[in-house]
């Protein structure tokens, strides 16, 4: 092959402009893949126990940040406890859905009342639903406590209101809710304690 | 030193070699559709990790919620009613999503060069920042797995949790899952378990139960433990011999390369043409009494 000097020159020109070209960024990007970066890395882990059921499954709540004293933790994600006893791990999809009902905007954050008649909740505070609670019970109770049936047994009973405690509480507290709710005769009740 | 956290094994419309000379632990999925109760926790949890959010959509007449899987719906139950004198009404409930193929279809048609990876560990990836939404993964896939998001026109599915399993965690799935119905490990330890529970339903009865591992893609990185295991497609239609689209082999394997090599050799005769003969001129002899003799006509 014989090139000519003005051949030359156009074969040394091109190679000098791919070569520019190439260091000034203008090249095939190089053949990596990276996974999507692991999202829970620094997050603070808080342990929990899912609010849903009586099985009482163990969870873990990653929220951002590290605790430090300008940070405002978020949870981001909600996963079951591998080294939880009850479920290891594993969650229902009730369970697996947590995150959403942790941000859900229908969750209940505070005490509320609907008075008779209306259609409307209405904000209260904790100590005012408290009060109301209690006295509406002690009325009730006054009212229809029975202390003997009719062949004159004593049976203590007080029918007309039933309570519903939370699930998902330890050994302790479904004790002294027992406690409580039997010793003012109430029948109708249901809580941990009795899973 | 690797650039990334997993060693790849392909990478889509790319011929360099990748680096080979580290052996990775090859993980598996199993999936035992015997011990499956159709909970979905395994949706939820897969929703939840890749933060996706499904729409409400409508009711199909079955449990199967939503009925299709979607670009944000990487795995769903189907839920499948099969009637046989046999065995009568059997509920048959599979987890359908990628099956992460050893030798992926998708990967093989794809032709944006690394929007599909196959790590050395089995996992099979989509990297939607090199996707270019042309859709040749879905015609490739032989499980019609990868769709196309409406919202930017990119292709998704199953990564198997590449992010978790890249730190040496379980996929989202495998670890909500209550009834232990799905696990995870290395292949061979999937193929010993599977092994073990397939003994246990053929002596319960189920005399044709099988692993699904099908060879016509090269095995599978997600397996099933069928207790029908001679008839796949009684769930929801899991094709019985799995192979990748003749026209994608034919295209890709033989096709492609030939035309590659027909274009190389044109554009190469091309510069030695140039280079050798220069271009096509008129010479200056030719050009001067071609003038004369025009300016003798006028």
């Amino acid at each position: 092959m014989q090139l000519s000097r003005r051949q030359f020159f156009k074969v040394a020109a091109g190679g000098l402009t791919g070569s520019s070209l190439v260091a000034m960024g203008f090249s095939p990007t190089a053949a990596l893949a990276e996974v999507r970066t692991f999202k829970l890395a620094r997050t603070t882990e808080t342990r929990n126990t899912c609010p849903y059921c009586s099985v009482g499954c163990g969870i873990i709540m990653y929220s951002l940040g590290d605790k430090a004293k300008n940070v405002h933790a978020e949870i981001i994600h909600i996963e079951g406890d591998p080294d939880h006893p009850v479920n290891r791990g594993s969650l229902c999809p009730k369970g697996a859905g947590l995150l959403d009902f942790v941000h859900s905007k229908n969750r209940l954050k505070y005490p509320e009342v609907r008075e008779p008649g209306t259609k409307e909740w209405k904000r209260i505070g904790w100590d005012e639903a408290f009060t109301r609670i209690a006295k509406l019970m002690k009325e009730d109770r006054d009212a229809n406590f029975v202390a003997k049936n009719a062949d004159g047994v004593t049976v203590n009973r007080w029918l007309t209101t039933g309570f519903l405690a939370a699930s998902a509480s330890s050994n302790e507290s479904g004790y002294i809710t027992h406690k409580v709710v039997r010793s003012l005769g109430m029948l109708a009740f249901d809580n941990q304690a009795r899973v | 030193m690797a650039l990334q956290s997993l060693d790849i094994a392909k990478r889509s419309a790319t011929t360099t070699e990748p680096p080979q000379a580290r052996k990775t632990l090859e993980v598996a999925k199993l999936i035992d559709v015997s011990k499956c109760i159709g909970c979905k926790a395994c949706q939820v949890a897969c929703l939840q990790w890749n933060d996706l959010h499904e729409e409400v959509g409508s009711c199909g007449g079955t449990y199967d919620n939503p009925t299709d899987m979607t670009a944000n719906s990487w795995t769903v139950m189907r839920y499948a009613e099969v009637e046989s004198e046999e065995r009568g009404l059997e509920w048959l409930i599979r987890k359908d999503g990628c099956m992460h193929c050893e030798d992926p279809g998708c990967l093989k048609a794809c032709p944006a060069p690394g929007a599909i990876i196959k790590y050395a560990n089995g996992i099979v990836d989509f990297h939607q920042e090199n996707c270019i939404g042309c859709g040749y993964c879905v015609a490739g896939c032989p499980f019609n797995v990868p769709r196309i998001s409406k919202k930017d026109s990119k292709a998704y599915k199953c990564t198997l949790c590449s992010d978790r399993v890249a730190v040496g965690l379980e996929p989202a799935c495998v670890k909500v899952c209550p009834t232990g119905s799905i696990s995870f490990g290395s292949k061979e330890d999937m193929k010993e378990l599977a092994d073990e529970r397939i003994t246990e339903l053929k002596e319960r009865g189920f005399k044709n139960a099988g692993l699904y591992d099908p060879a016509g893609v090269g095995g599978t990185h997600v397996m099933y433990v069928l207790n029908h295991a001679d008839k796949p497609s009684l769930y929801s239609g899991l094709p019985a011999d799995p192979t990748i689209a003749p026209t994608v082999s034919l295209w890709k394997g033989f096709a492609k390369p030939l035309a590659m090599a027909g274009i190389a050799a044109a554009a190469l005769g091309g510069l030695f043409h140039y280079v050798m003969k220069g271009p096509n001129e008129v010479s200056k002899e030719i050009e001067a009494e071609v003038e004369k003799e025009l300016e003798a006509e006028k």
